[in-house]
C-alpha cells in the first residue's frame, strides 16, 4: 500500500485512494465544493488545490491519486492564496444575500470564507443577473445567482436517480444551472438535491424560511417510511418554538450509512415527518362508557376502564375470543413487550402482525421498498414465531366479522393505509371491547371502547430491523405529543394491573431482555448497535467463515 | 525557397485529386506502406516534428504512447478546429491541398494501426469542410481510402465532423467530448487521450498542419527533415502573420527563423513605415514581445526561454499607433466569451479581467487596477482544468507588465495616450468608421 505524507504526517492507504480521502483519514479537512463522496469526480471547483512535491502546479486533492512517497502540503502560502483566489472567484458573481438566504448557517461559502478566505475583496465590477426563486419541482427551489456551478446536482440526477432533469447551460460566467426545458424536477429523491447543494442555490421548498438552521437540534434516527430503514437525522426546533409554525420537527435529513442508504433518502420518507405533529394525532385517551358516547378522558380512568372492560369481556367470552393486532410499525421493544403481555401473560393466541401489502408501496433499484412497514423483519422474529395459529391481520378481521372475536387490541399504525375505513368499520362491528392504542385518530379510535394515544418514533428510543435484518437504533427527538405515552409504559401499566410479568419500561433495558431471550438479537445491546446498526445474519455469516 | 506543405498552393485546382497526384500526392504513401509501422514512428521521432497546433509536443513520441496491448480499437483524431486568434494555416491546407492532409492521415493511421480517423473542423470553415469532404470522396473512389488502401491489406475510413463554434473544442479533450456528441467540456487528465480518448479508446489527436508534414518526413527521411529546422524543432512550419505589416499572410519557413526576419524580410515591414510597438509571436494566448525582443528564433524552445511561446505561430504585429489596452480588451472579451465555464478560476477570472479592462477603457479606471489585473490573472494561471485559463491569463500578465505605463496612463487620464507623434487609432473608432 502506498505511504504518503500530508502536512508532515505519514499515512498508508490503499492504492486508488485520492489525496482528499487520505487527508480525511488523518483528520485533515481539505475544503471542497464539487467533490462529493457519493458522486463521480468533477474536479471543477478547484477549491481543494494542494501542493504536491515535485508537481510544478497545485494539484486538486479530489483527483490526485496517492503514490508511494508522495509529499502533500495543505497549509502553505501558495495553497492559502489559491483557496482565497477560488473563493474570490466564486463570490465574484454571487449576490452575497446571506441575510435573506435560507442556506445561511450551513453554507459552504460562508464556512470556507471564515476558515480559508478572510481576504479583502477587490471586486469593483457589477454582478450578473440570473434566475431567482425559481421552483423547479415540487420540493426544490432554484436560485441561479447563488449557484457556484459545482455540478453536484447535475451529477446526482445523472448518476444516482438517472433522471437527467438538470443541466448547465451557456458558457463562461453566463453558465447557469437550469432544469432541462419543459422538465420538472420531480424524481422520487429530489429532496436530496438540497442536501448535495453546498450553497443556497437549491433549497428545500418545504423547509425554507421555517427556521434558521443554527436553532436546530439534531437527533440520530431511522426513517420509518419503509422497510429500508434509511439512517436519518431529525432536525428539531426546540429553541425557537414560535418559528416553524409552532412545530418541533423542522425537517429530516439523510445520515450516511454505507450499508443502508449511503447519502440519500427518498422524498416520501423525507416529508413523512409531517404526520408526527399533524392535527389528526390522538392527543388524549378516549373512553366509551356504557350507555354513553365516546368521551375524552384521562390516563387513570382510561387504564381502569381497560382493566374492567377487558377483564369482564375475557371472563365472559373466553380468551379464545380475544385477539391482538400489533403492526410492524412498532419497534422491536414494543413488539417484545406486547408479546410478553398478550401471548405469555394473558395467553391470547391470536396475535397478528402480517397485513395485506400497502397498495402505495413502491420499489426501485435505489432505496424504496414495497413494504412500507419499517419493522416487518422484527415483527416476524418476535411475534410471528412458530405458532400453530400464526394468524394474520386478515384472518383476525374475518374472525371478528364472523363474531368470533369479542375482545380486540389494535396497536400501532399502518392499518389505514392497507384497509379502507369502511372495511374496518364493517369488520370490527361485532367486536365488543375494542382497545385501540394508536398515534393517530382514525376509525379504530372512533370505534374503540378505550383509545390510548401512543408516541411515534420521533418521541421515544427504539430499534427496528430493516428488510435485510439489520437492527438499527433510533432516538427520541422530541417530547411526546399531547398526552401520548410510550407504549412500553402503557403495556407495563396494564401488566401491573393484571399482576402479570412486565417488560422493562426503558427501551434500552427492554432491548437487553429481548437480546437475552431471542436468539437473533443475542449479544446485541444499544451500545453495540451504535449509530449505524448491526446485521446479525451477516455477522453469523462472517463468523462461520472465520 | 523550399516549400513543403504549401508547395501546391497556388496551382490551379490544387484541391483536386488529379492535380494533387500529378504533384506528388500519395507517392509518399506508397513508400510508407512498404515500411513497417514501427519504422515510420521511429522516423517521425527522428524528424523532430512537433505538435504544430500549439503545444509543440513531439508527434512521434505522442504516437508511441499508445498502449501496445489494448484490445480496443485505436483512433486518429485530426484537430482542424483552428480557433486561436491570429492563426489561419490549417484552413489553407484544407482548402488548397486536402489530399496532402489525407495522405498524412493515412500514413499516420498505418503507423499507429488505426482504421478510423476523424477530422474535426471548425464550424465556421465552410469551404475547408466542403473541400475535405469532396477530397475524401475522391480518394475513396480512387481506392486510396476504404477497405483496401492502395490495394493493400489495410482498411481506413475518414469521417469529417463539423464543430459548432466553440474555441474550447480546439482543446483536445473537449474536442473528443464534442466528437462524442457531448458538451465540449475539457476532461480531467489523466487518462490522456493516448490511453483513453475517443469513446474511451486509445486515440492520437494531432493538428492538421502536423499531419500535413508527415508525408514529407517519409519523402526525405526523418533526419533530413529534422535538419531543415533547428535543434529539437524539425522541418518547416507555416507562420501566419497579421496586423500592421505590409504583406500579411502565411509564410512557410524553417523552424527557428528569427522573428525580425519574418516581420521585416518576408512580411515587408511595418505599415506606412511606422515603428514596431509589440508582437504576439504565436497566437493571442502567447505572452507579448516588445519591439526589442524580436531577434528571437521562432521555435518552441527559444520562445519558451524568453518567457513566451511559439504556439500556433500566429504572429500579430502592433505598430506604435495601436492602443494596447483596447487591443487587450478585444482579447480578454474573447476569452471570457469562450471560457467553457466548467472550472471556477477560468469561468469567473476571464470575465472579471474583461470587466476591469472594459472599465479602464470606459474611463473609470482606479489606481489599483493594473496590479489587480495581474493578481487576478496570476490566480487563474495554472489553477484550471485545461489551458484556456492560462491562455487568457498570460496575455493579461505580459501586456500589463510590459506596457504598464500605457495602462497606467489610461487609468489615470481615462483616455488613450501616445508617445509617438502619430495619433493613436482607437479600435472602436476604426470599427465605427468602417460601419459608416
Amino acid at each position: 500500500m502506498p505511504k504518503l505524507t500530508i502536512d508532515d504526517r505519514t499515512i498508508e492507504v490503499p492504492a486508488g485512494t485520492t489525496v482528499i480521502q487520505a487527508a480525511e483519514k488523518l483528520g485533515i479537512y481539505i475544503p471542497r465544493y464539487c467533490y462529493h463522496p457519493g458522486l463521480s469526480i468533477a474536479g471543477s471547483c478547484r477549491m481543494c488545490l494542494v501542493e504536491v512535491e515535485k508537481a510544478p502546479k497545485l494539484q486538486i486533492a479530489c483527483y490526485t491519486f496517492v503514490t508511494d512517497g508522495m509529499v502533500v502540503r495543505t497549509t502553505t502560502e501558495k495553497v492559502t492564496i489559491a483557496r482565497q483566489a477560488i473563493l474570490e472567484f466564486l463570490l465574484a458573481n454571487h449576490p452575497l444575500d446571506c441575510p435573506v438566504c435560507d442556506q445561511a448557517g450551513e453554507c459552504k461559502l460562508q464556512e470556507f470564507y471564515m476558515q480559508f478566505g478572510q481576504y479583502d475583496s477587490t471586486l469593483l465590477e457589477n454582478k450578473l443577473k440570473k434566475h431567482k426563486a425559481m421552483p423547479i419541482g415540487p420540493h426544490i427551489m432554484l436560485d441561479s445567482e447563488r449557484c457556484i456551478l459545482c455540478s453536484r446536482c447535475v451529477r446526482f440526477v445523472d448518476e444516482v436517480t438517472k433522471t437527467h432533469e438538470l443541466g448547465i447551460f451557456n458558457r463562461g460566467d453566463h453558465s447557469e444551472l437550469l432544469p432541462v426545458k419543459g422538465v420538472t424536477v420531480d424524481n422520487a429523491y429530489s429532496g436530496c438535491l438540497a442536501d448535495v447543494c453546498p450553497v443556497g442555490a437549491l433549497t428545500d421548498r418545504d423547509f425554507r424560511f421555517k427556521v434558521r438552521v443554527w436553532y436546530l437540534d439534531k437527533t440520530e434516527s431511522v426513517c420509518h417510511g419503509c422497510a429500508r430503514g434509511c439512517n436519518i437525522e431529525i432536525h428539531s426546533n426546540r429553541r425557537r418554538t414560535h418559528h416553524n409554525d409552532g412545530r418541533l420537527i423542522a425537517r429530516l435529513k439523510p445520515r450516511f450509512n454505507g450499508e443502508v442508504n449511503h447519502h440519500w433518502m427518498c422524498d416520501t420518507g423525507r416529508y413523512s415527518y409531517k404526520s408526527i405533529e399533524s392535527d389528526d394525532r390522538l392527543v388524549q385517551p378516549l373512553v366509551r362508557l356504557t350507555g354513553k358516547g365516546q368521551e375524552k378522558s384521562d390516563w387513570t380512568l382510561a387504564l381502569a376502564q381497560i382493566d374492567e372492560q377487558v377483564t369482564h369481556q375475557v371472563g365472559r367470552s373466553g380468551v379464545a375470543a380475544a385477539a391482538v393486532i400489533a403492526t410492524p410499525a412498532l419497534s422491536n421493544e414494543e413488539l417484545w413487550a406486547a408479546r410478553g403481555l398478550f401471548l405469555q401473560g394473558m395467553k391470547i393466541e391470536k396475535i397478528a402482525h402480517r397485513c395485506t401489502p400497502d397498495p402505495n408501496g413502491v420499489e426501485d433499484s435505489l432505496l424504496r421498498k414495497t413494504d412500507t412497514f419499517p419493522n416487518s423483519f422484527g415483527a416476524n422474529l418476535i411475534i410471528g414465531q412458530p405458532h400453530t395459529a400464526d394468524p394474520t391481520v386478515d384472518t383476525i378481521l374475518e374472525a371478528a366479522a364472523a363474531g368470533k372475536i369479542k375482545t380486540m387490541f389494535v396497536i400501532g399504525g399502518g392499518l389505514l393505509e392497507r384497509y379502507s375505513t369502511d372495511l374496518l368499520r364493517e369488520k370490527l362491528r361485532n367486536v365488543e371491547t375494542l382497545i385501540a392504542i394508536q398515534t393517530h385518530r382514525s376509525v379504530l379510535t372512533e370505534m374503540a371502547t378505550v383509545a390510548l394515544p401512543m408516541t411515534s418514533f420521533a418521541e421515544m428510543d427504539g430499534s427496528i430491523c430493516n428488510f435485510e435484518g439489520r437492527v438499527q437504533r433510533y432516538n427520541q427527538a422530541m417530547p411526546p405529543v399531547g398526552q401520548s405515552r410510550p407504549l412500553l409504559d402503557t403495556l407495563a401499566d396494564l401488566a401491573n394491573r393484571w399482576e402479570l410479568k412486565t417488560a422493562p419500561r426503558q427501551p434500552e433495558n427492554c432491548f437487553a431482555e429481548l437480546a437475552q431471550n431471542a436468539g437473533y438479537f443475542a449479544g446485541l445491546s444499544y451500545e453495540t448497535l451504535g449509530d449505524g446498526g448491526v446485521n446479525p445474519s451477516r455477522r453469523s455469516a462472517t463468523a462461520a467463515t472465520t | 525557397m523550399l516549400k513543403l506543405a504549401t508547395r501546391n498552393i497556388g496551382l490551379e485546382n490544387s484541391h483536386t485529386l488529379a492535380v494533387a497526384r500529378a504533384n506528388g500526392a500519395y507517392s509518399r504513401l506508397e513508400k510508407a506502406l512498404a515500411m513497417a509501422p514501427e519504422a515510420i514512428v521511429e522516423d517521425v521521432i527522428k524528424s523532430n516534428l512537433r505538435g504544430l497546433g500549439g503545444a509543440g509536443f513531439p508527434a512521434g513520441r505522442k504516437w508511441s504512447f499508445l498502449p501496445k496491448d489494448s484490445p480496443k480499437p485505436r483512433y486518429l483524431v485530426v484537430n482542424g478546429d483552428e480557433g486561436e486568434p491570429g492563426t489561419v494555416k490549417d484552413k489553407y491546407i484544407m482548402i488548397h491541398d486536402p489530399h496532402l492532409l489525407i495522405e498524412g492521415i493515412i500514413i499516420t493511421c498505418y503507423a499507429i494501426r488505426s482504421h478510423k480517423a476523424f477530422i474535426y473542423i471548425r464550424g465556421e470553415y465552410d469551404l475547408p469542410i466542403e473541400r475535405m469532404e469532396r477530397a475524401i470522396a475522391e480518394a475513396k473512389d480512387a481506392g486510396i481510402l476504404g477497405e483496401r488502401v492502395m490495394g493493400r491489406d489495410f482498411a481506413l475510413d475518414i469521417v469529417v465532423h463539423r464543430g459548432a463554434g466553440a474555441y474550447i473544442c480546439g482543446e483536445e479533450t473537449s474536442l473528443l467530448e464534442s466528437l462524442e456528441g457531448k458538451r465540449g467540456w475539457p476532461r480531467l487528465k489523466p487518462p490522456f487521450p493516448a490511453v483513453e480518448g475517443y469513446q474511451r479508446c486509445p486515440t492520437v489527436v494531432n493538428n492538421v498542419e502536423t499531419l500535413s508534414y508527415v508525408p514529407f518526413v517519409i519523402e526525405m527521411g526523418g533526419q533530413a527533415f529534422a535538419d531543415l529546422g533547428c535543434e529539437r524543432n524539425g522541418g518547416l512550419r507555416m507562420y501566419s502573420i497579421s496586423g500592421r505589416v505590409n504583406k500579411p499572410g502565411i509564410y512557410e519557413l524553417p523552424m527557428g527563423t528569427p522573428l525580425r526576419q519574418i516581420i521585416y524580410d518576408y512580411a515587408g515591414g511595418i505599415t506606412d513605415g511606422r515603428r514596431l510597438k509589440a508582437v504576439i509571436p504565436g497566437g493571442s494566448s502567447c505572452p507579448i514581445l516588445t519591439a526589442d525582443e524580436i531577434d528571437v528564433p521562432m521555435d518552441f524552445d527559444s520562445l519558451a526561454k524568453i518567457g513566451s511561446m511559439l504556439g500556433s505561430a500566429g504572429i500579430i504585429v502592433f505598430d506604435e499607433t495601436v492602443s494596447l489596452p483596447e487591443a487587450l480588451l478585444v482579447l480578454t472579451r474573447f476569452y471570457a466569451h469562450e471560457s467553457c465555464g466548467q472550472c471556477t478560476p477560468c469561468r469567473e477570472g476571464t470575465a472579471w479581467m474583461a470587466k476591469i479592462i472594459q472599465r479602464i477603457i470606459d474611463g473609470l479606471g482606479r489606481p489599483g487596477d493594473a496590479d489587480n489585473l495581474i493578481r487576478v490573472a496570476r490566480n487563474v494561471l495554472g489553477n484550471t482544468i485545461c489551458p484556456l485559463g492560462d491562455a487568457a491569463a498570460m496575455p493579461v500578465m505580459s501586456w500589463v507588465t510590459k506596457f504598464r505605463p500605457e495602462f497606467e496612463e489610461w487609468i489615470r487620464r481615462g483616455r488613450p495616450v501616445s508617445e509617438s507623434p502619430v495619433p493613436v487609432t482607437r479600435i472602436g473608432e476604426r470599427l465605427e468608421r468602417a460601419a459608416v
